[in-house]
């Protein structure tokens, strides 16, 4: 069969809604691309838990403390199913990390932000993961079978994530003052990069449109922008604080909230590497991968003279 | 560094049910597959039994060849019990 009638038999697949399996042939541009857009999805889990991280010990409480550890032991799972994901398609688990590391992978530029207080904890459960969510929940019904499926499990697992963030919040809006001012603080310093994180705004959204076409985008980035201020505007109102944007405002017209104006030159600065957190968060990663590289070794050594016995037992009886 | 190897993982999500394809994860060997597998895929109770399996030991069908394989199957609509003529007021069949 040659090329154009695959590819129009590939297409005829997508649009009836038939799933891709890791197998069956696909254009090349279309592994390619969700082998990109999986690994910088399971490198954002990975290094999103590095500001939760900073906070575990520090936890005002044990039930607090178990949440957060459970949240960022998902994360970690997340990251994981994504990168099996990404290794159906052909990619090398060690050289998407090593992508990562040498920053030719991007990941979510939301966690290039520091943790300064534990109303971070709040904010980021609340908007954060509302925000992923929001991204994730299309991706449910993606046309590549692995990554639908990853995505399943994981949206399951987000829920318990926002909440426990959005109770943060709750418990802080009804506390001291100044615990509500801590809530308050927060909101405002992650409010715009959780904007961001729907990424550029549709007029530059350069792969938008193959995407859709091959069943990996359902929404467009500001259509998903839109529904996450529609969605956490009034959870504001009802924690009793203010998002930061004097344009924000209901449109009775539009039956949408309308929204100021995200500074894109900050989003591209932070993408680009020069975030407050970037050099720390890659550091914190390598970090981890080279300490660990003993550990990996030790392993695979184990288990080879292991399996070595193993073969003269069985030969031996 | 040689990595380790790649998995399949199987879970029994309960007594009475077949094991089913979770998803797949790196270890060094069997054992540790499994119990990353607890870790990864069992976090919420999703199981009560694990297979684990090397992925370059299973051996699949080519997709190119699924018409030779499944489509035999399609026109032979007599196994199936809708094909059968039951008459009228006949019950229990
Ligand atoms: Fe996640
Ligand atoms: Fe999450």
């Amino acid at each position: 069969m040659s090329v154009i009638d695959l590819e129009k038999r590939f297409q005829e697949k997508i649009d009836s809604d038939i799933r891709i399996e890791p197998r069956d042939w696909m254009p090349e541009k279309y592994r390619t691309t969700l082998i990109r857009q999986i690994g910088q999805h399971a490198h954002s889990e990975i290094v999103g838990m590095l500001p939760e991280g900073n906070w575990i010990t520090r936890a005002p409480s044990l039930k607090r403390k178990v949440a957060l550890l459970a949240k960022v032991q998902d994360e970690a799972g997340h990251g994981l199913y994504l990168y099996s994901a990404a290794e159906t398609l052909g990619a090398e688990r060690d050289e998407m990390v090593e992508e990562l590391h040498s920053g030719k992978a991007k990941y979510s530029s939301i966690f290039n932000y520091p943790t300064l207080t534990w109303a971070d904890m709040g904010a980021i459960g609340w908007l954060v993961d509302g925000a992923a969510i929001q991204n994730q929940i299309p991706l449910c019904h993606c046309s590549y079978g692995p990554y639908a499926r990853a995505m399943i499990r994981i949206c399951k697992e987000e829920s318990f994530h926002q909440r426990q963030g959005f109770e943060i919040m709750t418990v802080l809006c009804a506390g001291t003052p100044a615990q509500k001012a801590m809530a308050q603080d927060a909101l405002n310093r992650f409010w715009w990069p959780s904007l961001m994180m729907f990424g550029p705004p549709d007029s530059e959204s350069t792969h938008t449109e193959q995407s859709q076409k091959w069943g990996i985008k359902r929404f467009t980035n500001d259509e998903l922008r839109q529904r996450f201020v529609d969605m956490i505007a009034p959870q504001a109102d009802h924690l009793g604080i203010t998002i930061p944007d004097p344009d924000l405002k209901w449109n009775e017209e539009r039956q949408h909230y309308d929204f100021g104006e995200i500074d894109w030159e900050e989003f591209w600065h932070v993408v680009k590497g020069h975030g407050p957190c970037n050099k720390q968060r890659i550091e914190a990663r390598t970090k981890a991968w080279e300490e660990g590289a003993w550990v990996r070794e030790a392993a695979l050594a184990y288990a080879e003279k292991h399996s070595n016995t193993q073969t003269s037992k069985s030969k031996a009886v | 560094m040689k990595s380790w190897p790649l998995y399949e993982v199987f879970i029994r999500s309960k007594a009475g049910l077949h094991h089913k394809h979770a998803g797949s994860l790196h270890a060094a060997d069997a054992e540790m597959a499994i119990e990353n597998a607890r870790d990864v895929y069992c976090r919420r109770n999703e199981g009560v039994s694990i297979w684990v399996v090397l992925s370059s030991d299973i051996t699949a069908s080519n997709p190119d060849n699924s018409e030779e394989l499944f489509d035999p199957a399609e026109d032979k609509i007599y196994r199936h019990p809708t094909f059968y003529h039951v008459p009228e007021g006949v019950k229990h069949l």
